[in-house]
Formats: C-alpha cells, structure tokens, sequence
C-alpha cells in the first residue's frame, strides 16, 4: 500500500429533515447542520490530531446566507476547529459534497495534505432549487438549453422517453415505481437493523412548537406499499407523467461530512481506515437527461482505472429519480427492481437527498457496506448533477486491515 | 405594544437509553429582542403542560429550556398593575410559587438548562428542577441575575428561599441585594457555575443536545451530580454586616433590601412552604409599594422611552455625519470629552488650547487614560496607540479645525471668551460645522449672536466625571437648526449618553433642580436649621449623597457661581446665600470636616454663616427641601424649559444619580403629595404610570 494514498477514515450524517415548515430543520440554521456532524467526527476519532487538520472542504449548491460567507472556512471557526484550519466551498450542485471528497483526495495523493475534512449540505428549506438563479439568456436565445430543463423531474420524464429511442432497455412507470417500493422497504430493514444509527447523529433542534430531537429521517413512510406508490396520481413534471413524489428523492435538508487521510497520517496514528479511495471521474452530458450521467461517468472512470465493471461489489447509486437508477442497472445488466450489489440498504427516494450532502452520504454508507461484507473489495458511489453531469468514486474496501 | 404570551411548548423525546422524556420549551414566538417572560397566561401554559405530563406514567424525565438566546427574564413587569389590591398581589406571588412547586414535585430527574438570558422569575423556575445546566458565556447565558431589589421589589417566586438553601446566605444576598443596588450589576454563567446555582456549563454550539444528554445519562444512572454541601443558616455578623451596607448604598430610602435580607436570613430557619408564603407577603407589601411604582416608572423612563430620543427632530431630519472633531480647551474636561469622542467615533479629534504645555498635558491625560485601559484588558495597547497618537491630536492654532465636523468648546465660563472663541472658528471652519458648547450656565443664544450664522449652535452639556454620567442635556436655542438639533441627537447616541431636549435657561435642567435644592437646604440653614441634622435628613430620603458631600464634590465656587447664575435670572427665588458666600470667599472645600469626634462642621464657615434660632424637626427639613424643589420643578416645566416631568426626572436619574424607588423626583413629590400643597396640581394628573402618548 502506497502510503500517499488517500483513505475513507470516517463519516457521519445528521438525519435528513423534510425542507418544509414544520421539519426537523426549518428554524436550524444549514451552517449548525455542518457544526453539528464536524463535532460529532470530532468526538467519534478521538486520535485524530484535529489542529493539525489540511483542509475543511464544504459543497453546498447555493451559497449565499446560511451556506454562504465560504461556508467551509466559517465552519472552521464555529465548530470548533483550530483557527489554523483553512477551508473553502465547492458547488457542483448534487455533487457537490463528492467532488470536495475528489479534491480531497487528490490534495493528499499529491502530497498536499495529510488530513482533510470533506463533507455536504444543502438546506432545501432555506435553499429552494433555482433560488436567485440568473442564468445566461444566450443558454435559452442559442438553444442550448430548453429552459424547462432546469427542472430536475422534467429531465426525469425526458429519461423515460429517450432510453428507448436511444438503444437502452426502457423503464416504465411500474419499473419505477416498483423500485422505489423496494427502496423503502430495504430502507426500514437496515433503519430497525441500526444500520442507520451508525452514522446518523442526533441534534436537538429549536422548531416553532419547541425544542425537539432531530432523530430520525423524516420523509420515509413506514406504512409504504407499493400499490400506494402506483395509486399516487401525481405528476409534478408532466401531466399523466411517469415521475411521481413516490418514485423521486424528495427535498431535503441534512448535512454529511467523511474524513480522509493520508495511508501515512493512518499508520502514524494507528487509525485503521474504512476503505481507500481508487479513482474518481466527473463528465458531461445532454442537460436534458441529467440523470443518465452516472452511465457515461462510471464507464470513464473503470476505464480511466483500468477496471471492469463486474469487479465492483457494492454500489451505492444516488436516486435523485427510480427511472434514472432502474436505467443504470438495466445498462449494466444488473437485476431490477433489487439486485443485492446496488444500493443494499435503501437510498435516497427513502431517506431523501439534500443536493451537495449526498454524495458524502454515499460513502460512508458504502464503508459500512463493506464492513459489512468483508469480501467485498471494490465499490462505487455514482450521482447524477444538474445541467448535465455524472459524478463516479471508485473506492477499495479495507476494512479491518492495519496499514 | 402588543403582548406576546410565553408558551411552555411540550414534545416528548424516545431516549434510547432514558425512555420518554418531556421536553419543554418557554417561547413566545417571537425573535430574541422580545424576550419570553412570566405573566398570567404564561404560568397558564406551565400548569397545563404540567397537566398532561403528570398524567403520563411512562415519563421519566422533565427537561425545561427556553427559545434561541433567551431562558426566561421573569415576570413582565411592564404588565403589571400599578393598582393591585393587596390580595391579588399576594395571588400573584402564590400562584407562581404553585406552579413551579409542581415541577419540584414531579417524581423523576428534572433539568433545567439556563441556555440564554435569565432573570427573576426565569433564574427562579430553574430553582425548583434537581438539576441546572448554563450556556456557557459569551454567546450563551450572559445575564444572569435576580433584578427585583433593583426596582423596589423582592424575589416573590421563590428566589430568596431556594438560592439560600441551594447556594447559602452569601450568595443570596450577592444575587438578591449586592448585585442589584450595584446598577443592578448581572452575572454570567461562569459566575453562576462558581456561585453553585448551575451543576454544569456547555458551550453554546450543543447546548440543548449536551444538556439533554446529561439529563438522559442521570435518568439511566450513567451521570451522578455531586454538589458541595452548604448551610442555609445566615450569622448575626452576615446580618449586621449586610445591613450596614444596604444602609450605605440606599439609606433609609428603599425598602426592599430590608426585605430581602430578611427573608434570606428567614430562610435558614423557616419550611419551604413557610418561606413561600413570607415571601408572598414580603412581595405583596412591595407590589402595593409607593416604591414599586415609582421603580416602574424609571424602569420606563430609562429602559424603554429614553431610547426613543423624545426631543430629537423626526427620522426624515437626517443627521449630518462626523469625521473629524475639534474640542476648545485642554483642560480636564476637554481632555475627557476628546477621549470619548475619539473612542466612540474613532475618527482624528483635535484639541486646542492657547498655550503647547496645557495642550501637551490635555494629551498626556488621554494617553495616561488609554493606558490605564489597556492595563484593565478593555483595550489592545495597539489602538490604544492609535487612539491615543493618530487619532488624538493638539493645536495652538486654528489650523486643523478648518475640516471639523463639530466644534465643542470646553473653555473657560466667560461670555466673552467663548463669543469670541465661536467668532474665530467661523473664519476657519466649513459652513457646515456645528458649534457646540458645554456650557453649564451662559446663554447659548447670547454666545451665538455674533456670527454670521447663529443656527449652527447648539448647547451639549455633559456630567461630571463624564465617563461615568449617562446624561447629556441638549440646549436648543430659537436659532439652532433642526439638523444640528438632529445631529447634536445622534452624537449623543453614538457616545452612549442619554439626552434630554432643554430650552436655552439658565441653569438649564439638572444644575437648576440641584441649585433649587441647595437653596431650600440654604434657606433652612439660615433660620436656624442644624447643619449635621439637615445634611442627615435630606441624605436619608435615599439621594446618592448627601447634600453636604455633593457640594464638596462640585466644589462650592462652582456651586456659588450657579447660584450667581440663577440669581440674575430669578432673584427671588435664587438669593446669594451669605454663608456660601462667605465660605467661599475664606477659599473652603468643604462644609464638614472630620474632627476628633468624627465629623462635624467647620467651626470657620460655622462663624460665617449667619443663623436664626428657628428649630425643625427631620420631617419639617424634608418637607421644605421637597417642596421649594417642587416648586422649581413647577416653573421649569411652565416655562417649557423640558417639554414633560418625565425630561425632569430622566434628567435627575441619569445626571445627577436620584434614585430610581422615587422616580427621579415628580412621581415622589406627588405620591407625597407635596405637587398639590405647591402647585395645586400633581406633575401627572393622570398618575405617573399612564401609558405615554
């Protein structure tokens, strides 16, 4: 093992509110979000010489208010961090959080940094989408962009209909739906499992009926089935559409942070570390169909790192939309609608998706996959972006292993 | 203003590890500048959030806590009815006692976390829980405190019986007494951890989380409190010793000290419920308290209308803005007012005096007073440096005045320097420059006539020492332009002093009250009044010093020269005193002197102040002072010298240190009902508490 190797030492989420007034976080400020689980990561590595700290890397999507004021410096101050700390933020919109990760990560294979704190959030609340956006008019005049593609479940109704005319297996609103069923149901398994309390930490929160715990994620339905999720007749994006609330990811407010470290600063300080990061890719694609981007991305990435794709064990898949998961797996010619390498306890059309915090969330639930199961040895986090983009980090399972 | 009701908002909490614990929130919905507070329907909230947990079996904790950066201030005082008959006071002080006892009565750990400012009643709910945590300051709880003595009533909610046997007599009678007759001084939480009134502090970040997660650790058996043991019981010595300092601050003026002692040393002896229920009649008689009601009234006064700037010209009246000063002197109280200036605006301020060496030592004084800052740890020596050697700087000339701001002259009092002082800065200074002077006895317009524009004076007359005073009284003269009137406003503000609109008088307010005063104490004295037993009188009425000690103060040339003052403008009710006079002219300090035997009159001045044989009884002394000060009163607000007696009363709470428990002076003087004999009228027709237009 290269010793500038960059690891996965840690993670830990705040549970996702619901973005609506009477949610865990209506009246929590998004930068106490980012406090809140930077002090819990304190308090979980007790080892970690935390002044010594290279780099506090903070994506959130918009950033101004709450999550402006380069949230990832200020974090440093308010969440107790040494003054000597530098930070700076990231907006790559939902992967946000992921790409503070790869640039983590590269700071410390170059040599840059032993130490980095790379986390995300977005509160949806105080954050609607598109929320003083003022995009360029040429992207609408030159036809770059139909403007009705800003909005992310249009995208997800145009996937629907562009699979098939574009040589890939179609997915109907059953498939979907079907899917997003599943979601739900592995996700309450793993809840009453505690694989959730694992790295969810809990936060008394100030809401206008009183101090309450934040201790749970908000949006999951227990009471879930799947014939209430095809009797949903509601289609925000399309009348008579495919894309419903109950196959889509939800707003969200939350925050995710990892911590990653250098194979030196590990042996150093006898901290063994989760899993090692292999190779990450970001690419391009037709804005329209946003959500085929982890397709294009984890196709560069295996081929960036000379790896196939049966070599990767377990993937976590961020669901922004069912149709836009259920189209990967029939790519690559995984099982649908559950196949036990994707996404094994649940995701986010469960517990929901925070834009820039969930491509953390994805790695820290991809290193408790792997501890899980030990023989696993590569793994994926994937994400689709807004605009047009797919985001991949290739990640190797060392769980248990000393360096 | 509308009310905003407190709520104990209720969620219960799954603990993992401590079962079901209720969780309660004080908020009034509002954001922190309206903080929540006791009142009727508040307790309301409390008992029936108490209904519903103490009919829960499965409960096994009670945690209270209040709204982002605000507990509990305690009872809404401004709510309060001036008229409340006995028995709904005494109702008042049982049924919070009521209710917080159900919180002390619930059968499992109960946990109170002091997260933000907590007062009176706030501090006092904490009071009755097992356990209290405090947000750690600066940030989280900084005020801490039990405020009642400070405005003439007692801790009613439990407050003097539970610290004692929490904390002990000592720190009850710092909390309940020491602290609010000290400008009703307040704690934070690192002082209330020390005092033993909170077991545990936490950083503000995770407050509530780590507050709560102590109060599940208790419950699960995880966290123990361990608190040193203290005995409630209060000796002789403590007593006296309080006693004679509450006698040393308030004299005999205010009652409530008295009070509170009592039940504080009451407390070491006497059951809880017994301790209640003196504590409801010890409230009860203060509520129903002449005193009370004139501590509303400078609670009013000082808390809330003051920082309206009442006088100031409308909001459209914009100021002008201020970036470079000139002061017209170096001596002391140059010197004082440059250093504020300086500090406040951080802006270049310029002093001017006719020679280099008293220039030199107006700016050593500064650099001595920066220092001595900086020693205090209020300041960092480096702009210390920057106040004290780039932004202050000395003249003998003119020169540096030409792109001042404002101009205030601190010269010697003499009309004519001071006209010809205005005179020369016209030739130098912009158009827009204002004059200010802080003359405390010449005619303002008189001083102005000369220049070409007489609308750029203004009177800016500051206290002695002015660091310490909080009043300024703003004079306006027919000429003086709204803007500099606007202006003169918004200085004050900026230096933190409170001002007072007063008409170009005489004397002004503040020095005409005093004088007016001294007169009716000089008048006594002249028929035949004993100068100990006089002095000792007027002082015990609860004035912050006694006549006697405030004439040494002032110095008793500057006194006579007032009275000169005012004797050319109102010769019969200002004479030239003799004795004063005389005692003057032999170059005395002071009227007592300590002797053999302790203190007692200089036998010089005593031969020098002519005397009758007249004898009068204290209360004969106090109704004369009281009523020749009425009397003045009255004729300063008939000739609109101050637009109301709450301007009179602002003026002697703030420039001259009157007491709050008397309402400055009008609210007393018709509560004695000394306005009526004088002047036929009380100064509020409609009482002193009615609600202000």
């Amino acid at each position: 093992m290269d010793l500038r190797d960059a690891y996965f030492v840690d993670g830990v989420r705040t549970w996702f509110g619901r973005s609506k007034q009477d949610g865990h976080y209506w009246t929590t400020r998004a930068d106490d979000l980012v406090n809140k689980v930077i002090k819990e990561l304190i308090r979980r590595n007790p080892t970690v010489p935390w002044d010594e700290v290279d780099d506090n890397i903070w994506g959130a999507t918009t950033q101004v208010g709450d999550q402006g004021t380069t949230m990832g410096r200020v974090t440093v101050l308010t969440s107790g961090l040494s003054e000597k700390v530098p930070g700076f933020s990231v907006d790559r919109m939902c992967a946000g959080g992921m790409t503070c990760q790869a640039i983590g990560a590269s700071f410390i294979k170059t040599g840059c940094a032993d130490i980095i704190i790379a986390g995300g959030v977005e509160h949806m609340a105080h954050h609607p989408m598109g929320a003083g956006a003022d995009p360029n008019p040429r992207v609408v005049t030159e036809k770059m962009v139909d403007p009705k593609y800003f909005n992310m479940g249009v995208t997800a109704e145009k996937l629907h209909d562009w699979l098939p005319e574009n040589g890939e297996q179609p997915v109907t609103k059953d498939e979907a739906d079907e899917y997003a069923y599943h979601c739900v149901q592995k996700y309450f398994k793993a809840l009453d499992e505690g694989y959730y309390n694992k790295h969810c930490v809990d936060m008394t929160v100030f809401t206008p009926s009183g101090w309450r715990v934040a201790n749970f994620d908000e949006q999951p339905r227990r009471d879930t089935t799947l014939e209430s999720i095809k009797n949903l007749r509601k289609f925000p994006f399309k009348a008579e559409g495919r894309v419903t609330p109950a196959n889509a990811s939800g707003l969200n407010d939350g925050a995710c942070v990892s911590l990653l470290m250098s194979g030196k600063k590990c042996k150093e300080l006898g901290i063994k570390p989760k899993m090692k990061f292999v190779g990450g890719a970001f690419i391009g694609v037709d804005p329209s169909i946003m959500g085929w981007g982890p397709v294009p991305c984890t196709e560069k990435v295996l081929r960036n790192f000379n790896m196939k794709f049966e070599d990767l064990d377990i993937i976590e898949l961020n669901e922004a939309f069912a149709v836009q998961a259920v189209g990967f797996m029939k790519h690559f010619g995984m099982k649908t609608p559950v196949d036990p390498r994707l996404n094994p306890y649940g995701g986010a059309i469960a517990m929901g998706h925070p834009l820039a915090s969930s491509g953390v969330r994805l790695s820290m639930q991809l290193a408790q996959d792997f501890e899980l199961n030990p023989k696993a040895k590569y793994g994926l986090t994937t994400m689709c972006v807004g605009l047009g983009m797919g985001g991949s980090i290739i990640w190797e399972n060392t769980a248990g292993k000393t360096l | 203003m509308a009310k905003y009701i407190t709520e104990c908002k209720l969620n219960f909490f799954q603990s993992r590890k401590a079962g079901k614990i209720a969780v309660v929130t004080m908020d009034n919905g509002q954001f922190p500048n309206i903080p929540n507070t006791w009142g009727v329907e508040a307790l309301e909230s409390l008992n029936k959030t108490l209904d519903i947990v103490e009919k829960d079996k499965d409960v096994k904790g009670w945690f209270l806590t209040g709204k982002p950066f605000i507990f509990n201030v305690g009872a809404d005082i401004m709510s309060a009815d001036p008229n409340a008959k006995r028995e709904d006071a005494l109702a008042i002080g049982a049924t919070g006692h009521a209710a917080f006892k159900r919180i002390m009565n619930l059968p499992y750990p109960t946990l109170a976390a002091y997260n933000g400012a907590s007062m009176g009643g706030g501090v006092e709910v904490g009071l009755y829980h097992k356990y209290r945590t405090i947000s750690k300051s600066p940030g989280g709880c900084d005020h801490y405190a039990l405020p009642e003595c400070f405005l003439g009533l007692v801790p009613g909610w439990g407050g003097t019986q539970l610290v004692t046997k929490l904390c002990g007599p000592e720190i009850a009678i710092e909390l309940v007494i020491t602290n609010p007759l000290n400008m009703n001084r307040m704690i934070n939480s690192k002082k209330a951890l020390e005092m033993g009134l909170a077991d545990r502090m936490f950083a503000p970040a995770e407050f509530v989380d780590e507050s709560l997660a102590l109060l599940e650790g208790i419950i699960a058996g995880e966290e123990k409190i361990e608190r040193k043991a203290v005995d409630p019981k209060m000796s002789d010595e403590l007593y006296n010793k309080t006693k004679a300092a509450i006698v040393g601050r308030v004299h005999g003026g205010a009652l409530a000290p008295y009070r509170a002692l009592d039940l504080i040393k009451g407390a070491g002896e006497w059951s809880l419920d017994e301790g209640f229920q003196k504590e409801n009649e010890a409230l009860a008689d203060m509520i129903t308290s002449d005193q009370f009601k004139c501590g509303l009234y400078s609670f009013d006064l000082t808390q809330r209308r003051a920082k309206k700037l009442p006088g100031r010209p409308p909001k459209e009246v914009k100021g002008n803005k201020i970036n470079k000063i000139g002061v017209i002197g170096a001596g002391l109280m140059a010197s004082q007012m440059a250093l504020l200036f300086a500090q406040r605006y951080q802006c270049p301020v310029v002093m001017k005096d006719i020679k280099q060496e008293f220039v030199d030592k107006g700016l050593a004084y500064c650099k001595d007073q920066l220092a001595k800052t900086v020693q205090r740890g209020k300041l960092s020596a480096a702009d210390a440096k920057w106040i004290g050697e780039d932004l202050i700087s000395g003249s003998v000339t003119y020169e540096p005045f030409k792109d001042c701001d404002f101009v205030i002259e601190a010269v010697f009092e003499e009309m004519g320097i001071k006209q010809k002082v205005f005179g020369e800065l016209e030739t130098v200074c912009k158009p827009e420059c204002m004059f200010l002077t802080n003359t405390s006895s010449l005619d303002i317009a008189e001083m102005g006539k000369f220049l070409k524009d007489p609308s750029r004076v203004v009177g800016f007359h500051f206290f002695n020492p002015i660091a310490m005073m909080p009043l300024v009284e703003i004079i306006k003269t027919d000429k003086t332009n709204d803007v500099v009137l606007a202006t003169a406003f918004d200085i004050a503000r900026k230096i933190r002093k409170t001002p007072v609109l007063v008409k170009n008088a005489s004397g002004f307010l503040v020095n005409r009250v005093l004088t007016a005063m001294s007169d009716g104490i000089f008048r006594l004295l002249d028929e035949g009044a004993d100068f100990l037993q006089t002095d000792k009188a007027v002082h015990e009425m609860g004035f912050p010093m006694s006549p006697f000690t405030l004439i040494a103060l002032v110095g008793p040339a500057i006194s006579l020269h007032v009275l000169e003052t005012l004797n050319k403008a109102w010769p019969d009710r200002f004479p030239v005193n003799v004795g004063l006079k005389n005692m003057v002219a032999k170059g005395k300090k002071a009227i007592l002197i300590l002797g053999d035997k302790g203190v007692v009159v200089d036998p010089e001045i005593l031969a020098g102040w002519p005397q009758g044989n007249k004898k009068f009884t204290d209360d004969e002394i106090r109704q004369r002072v009281l009523e020749r000060i009425a009397v003045e009163v009255d004729t300063i607000l008939k000739e609109g010298v101050v637009a109301s007696p709450k301007d009179v009363d602002t003026g002697v709470i703030m420039g001259a240190g009157w007491p709050l428990f008397m309402g400055g002076i009008t609210p007393f003087l018709d509560q004695k009902g000394i306005s009526k004999k004088v002047t036929g009228d009380d100064f509020h027709p409609n009482g002193f508490l009615a609600i202000e237009k």
